[in-house]
């Protein structure tokens, strides 16, 4: 755990002294510090093309009034800085008369392990795994023209401390090991991309040679996409696989059910509470607290623990994700969802790992009750527009389906749809929920944090495919 | 204040004769610092204010033709120190690569021009609020408009590039943002759109007035859309779209995804990539450009591109460590491009709109739709139907795709091309793509 005042000017009772009485007729509000060391070693074009690392400090004064939120950062831990960020947090809530709330939930509970990967694994086994990669996917085979592969490794440790003094801490480890190939056939080139990683060792997703098995993957994305047909134009049904493809569900119906956006109806969702909102059978929960997961935190961003909180059940929308911010405007509690990037950036209610649980139909079934439609196994980026529901996602593995099989890959697929609705379209769930392999990571407002996703295969009524076949 | 260039060369020497001690053969670094003042109004209150101060330094130290690098946010002397102690030893465990150098010393920058790039105005919080007001009082016109959110931002930067060839150059600049995004809403209809405004220069930003009328109308314009069906027609790009399109052909013509082969763009020097009368530039001395830079992050002198001559593609993006592995001189471009844009086209706006008896006019598209490597293109869109050069009426939820080989030979543009932004083309029209709807 880092001491982040012991090569300032300034002690803990210094630093207490100042965060009561900037926040002292505030409702809420932290100082939040950060101690983030982080490295990536890539390797492109037969040859280590960049080892960076990265060490940063810093802290984010926050302090609320009603819906106020004045915020201030700096790099400089010291006396000067802090008390300069505090006269510009007073300015901003000059006039403010709020009651501050000293009291947090608590938990002993945690989630993964203090550790910091960059030191558990020297860097010369790094570039080691990284050559062995390259040449392992170019002697597989002629058609491999291209090969990218990259470790990246973090260890933040956080400490937010509240008016009163109370300090809540959490270091939190986060790797991530990616494999990109390019194969070229007959002038045409496809790309594909594979990754693992979470909240441990390097070492413990490589175990067993693990990253031939990434390389195989990425291989064969690469490979079905060299064969691929131009994707279909239209409205008609789609199957999706189990595990990643869940990030359609994070994006089409996740940012929906986060408060901020309900707080300020700017949601879709804001007034369906308690509402029918997607088929029976389908449920629907946002998790902290899977073990060692990418998306998992044992505290979140405010101090708050993180929890499982079921937003959709059975169909029934039950809750939204909060920080304490829009818990308190929305008269509910936090639910462990605050986060941000790091100090330069303000708390937003976030995902974490968002799942959607197994039901009873098996994919046989689903193909096979499709006459024309879409499989798609794995998506690349997605984006959606909270406020008119519409969201869109590139498929960078699909194939058609005929009369209930699966036939050609096609490319370049994007699907297209409407958050609210589309849950609505889901008449089958599988029994199959399965995670993703620990890649995500979500935008909002300028602000990327890690994520996780889980769902089981489903199948969807009716959605629109944007390929170029008319 | 952000830090005086003085402190920042300070510290840029320190490093590089640190990294000089410590057994590098050379280096490089650059030491920034930028300070922002944001306030963010939602329904004409206030909402948030955030300031922040940002240090930041990089280091990248070679060894012979090893090389690795290193970033930090604390410039105190005794972290740089433990920091370069630790860029040195990756250095030496990094295997070579015989393209890694600094730049070839001709070609850096020797006279640097004042480009007028840093407006020392500094608008108190207050003032930016009241600017907010009159914003959000003006989005808020019409009853329609349920929802307003605005921000005002004011950026001061101040950064030092050296290297241990003997360059050491670096500037301010300033920037003031304003924006504004409103929602809509209509029976069960709602939308969203919005407008901002980006200058070096607080003088030469839209009046608030201006910015929030923009965004509410735009907004209401797209109130109870419809769906379309799937057909092939042509696409009018809206600027902002517009833009978009070129900075996808940026990244196309970079030199690290030519020597990477992952463009559809490689050996296509001069080829005809784009439709006969298309001229791209990239032009980095605009006064006051957004974009506007003397040299690029490796110091090496930025001048004029014609990227795109009477539709041949001309020059690729180059950086040093590209550049020698494809046989080509730097061009100032590590980083990317300056002030990009497409030069005007023949037709006016209207006459564009009139070209076709039906045509969809794209003021929005979602999702990251744009594959360099094969040229694919497919993305989520929101927009108009154009009949006869009218606005028929607003539509959603549809895609468009193509292939940009195909659509760059396919572009029109029309001749209302403004500088707003560091990258910019004339609204523009794509024949023959295909739209996938209901």
């Amino acid at each position: 755990m880092s001491n982040f005042f012991d090569k300032s000017d300034l002690t803990r009772k210094d630093v207490n002294n100042i965060v009561s009485d900037t926040l002292k007729n505030c409702d809420d509000g932290e100082l939040y510090l950060e101690d983030s060391k982080s490295e990536s070693i890539l390797l492109d074009d037969n040859t280590i093309k960049s080892s960076n690392y990265n060490s940063d400090l810093g802290f984010g004064f926050r302090a609320i009034s009603g819906e106020i939120v004045a915020y201030s950062h700096s790099n400089e831990i010291s006396r000067e800085s802090l008390k300069n960020s505090s006269t510009n947090l007073k300015s901003t809530l000059k006039s403010s008369n709020g009651t501050y709330n000293c009291e947090i939930p608590k938990s002993n509970k945690k989630y993964y392990n203090d550790i910091n990967p960059i030191d558990q694994k020297s860097l010369n086994s790094k570039i080691e795994i990284l050559n062995k990669v390259n040449n392992f996917l170019r002697k597989k085979d002629s058609k491999v023209k291209q090969v990218t592969a990259s470790f990246t490794g973090e260890q933040k440790s956080v400490e937010i401390i509240r008016l009163g003094g109370e300090a809540l801490t959490d270091v939190r480890p986060l790797v991530r090991f990616n494999v990109s190939v390019m194969l070229e056939k007959n002038g045409r080139k496809e790309t594909g991309v594979y990754g693992i990683g979470g909240r441990q060792s390097y070492d413990d997703y490589l175990k067993n040679d693990n990253w031939q098995n990434v390389c195989e993957e990425a291989f064969r994305i690469a490979s079905v996409n060299l064969d691929s047909k131009p994707a279909p134009a239209g409205e008609m049904k789609v199957v999706l696989g189990p595990g990643w493809p869940a990030i359609l569900i994070h994006e089409a119906i996740g940012h929906g059910l986060e408060g901020d956006f309900n707080r300020k109806k700017t949601s879709a969702f804001h007034n369906l509470m308690g509402q029918k909102v997607a088929s029976e059978g389908v449920t629907i929960v946002d998790d902290g607290t899977l073990d060692k997961r990418r998306g998992s935190l044992t505290i979140d961003d405010e101090g708050t623990p993180t929890e499982r909180t079921v937003l959709i059940e059975n169909g029934i929308l039950k809750n939204f994700m909060q920080d304490r911010l829009n818990a308190r405007l929305m008269n509910t509690r936090s639910t462990g969802s605050g986060r941000r990037e790091n100090y330069k950036h303000i708390v937003l209610p976030r995902m974490r790992n968002t799942m959607m649980l197994s039901g009873k139909q098996t994919q046989d079934e689903m193909i096979k009750s499709v006459d024309k439609g879409i499989f798609a196994v794995s998506f690349g980026g997605g984006q959606v527009d909270i406020t008119s529901g519409k969201f869109v996602f590139n498929c960078t593995e699909a194939y058609e389906i005929i009369n209930g099989k699966i036939g050609s890959p096609i490319k370049g697929a994007t699907l297209i749809g409407d958050g609210p609705s589309i849950l609505k379209e889901v008449s089958m769930v599988g029994n199959d929920m399965m995670l993703d392999p620990g890649i995500g990571t979500c935008g909002k407002a300028g602000q990327g944090v890690p994520v996780g996703v889980a769902q089981p295969s489903i199948l969807i009524d009716k959605m629109t495919v944007g390929g170029t076949k008319l | 204040m952000v830090k005086e260039q003085n402190y920042l060369e300070k510290k840029a020497a320190y490093c590089l004769d640190l990294a000089k001690k410590l057994g590098a053969t050379n280096s490089s670094v650059i030491v920034s610092n930028s300070i922002t003042e944001t306030v963010n109004f939602r329904n004409k209150k206030l909402d948030e204010s955030n300031r922040s101060d940002n240090l930041g330094i990089n280091i990248t130290t070679y060894i012979d033709h090893k090389k690795s690098s290193i970033s930090s946010s604390n410039l105190l002397d005794h972290n740089l120190k433990v920091l370069i102690e630790k860029c040195i030893e990756t250095t030496k465990n990094t295997p070579e690569d015989e393209f890694n150098s600094l730049p070839d010393k001709k070609l850096l920058a020797k006279e640097i021009k004042d480009l007028n790039l840093f407006d020392n105005t500094h608008l108190e919080n207050d003032k930016k609020i009241e600017y907010l007001k009159q914003l959000e009082e003006s989005a808020s016109y019409n009853e329609k408009i349920i929802n307003t959110e605005s921000s005002f931002s004011e950026d001061k930067s101040s950064f030092i590039l050296a290297n241990s060839i003997g360059f050491c150059e670096g500037y301010k600049s300033s920037s003031f943002t304003a924006s504004c995004v409103a929602v809509a809403k209509e029976d069960k209809s709602m939308e969203r759109d919005y407008e901002y405004t980006n200058k070096c220069h607080l003088e030469d930003i839209k009046s608030a007035e201006n910015l929030g009328k923009i965004s509410a109308e735009l907004t209401m314009k797209k109130l109870n859309p419809q769906k379309i069906g799937s057909e092939k027609i042509s696409i009018i790009f809206d600027k902002r779209i517009a833009k978009g399109i070129l900075s996808t052909f940026a990244s196309a013509i970079s030199s690290s995804a030519v020597s990477r082969g992952t463009t559809f763009l490689k050996d296509k020097i001069n080829d005809r990539v784009f439709s006969d009368n298309i001229n791209v530039f990239d032009k980095p001395d605009i006064l006051k450009g957004l974009g506007s830079k003397s040299f690029d992050l490796e110091g090496v002198k930025s001048e004029t591109l014609d990227l795109v001559k009477q539709g041949v593609l001309k020059s690729y993006l180059v950086d040093t460590y590209n550049g020698r592995k494809l046989n080509l001189k730097s061009n100032g471009r590590c980083g990317g491009i300056s002030n990009l844009y497409f030069d005007n086209g023949k037709v006016s706006y209207k006459d564009l709109l009139n070209s076709n008896s039906r045509a969809l006019y794209i003021t929005e598209t979602i999702g990251h739709g744009s594959n360099i490597v094969t040229g694919d293109y497919s993305v989520g869109a929101t927009g108009f139907l154009i009949e006869n050069g009218e606005f028929k009426y607003p539509i959603n939820e549809f895609t468009i795709a193509g292939n940009f080989k195909d659509m760059f030979q396919n572009i029109t543009l029309a001749n209302d091309l403004e500088f707003e932004y560091a990258i910019n083309s004339p609204t523009m029209m794509i024949e023959g793509m295909v739209v996938a709807g209901k």
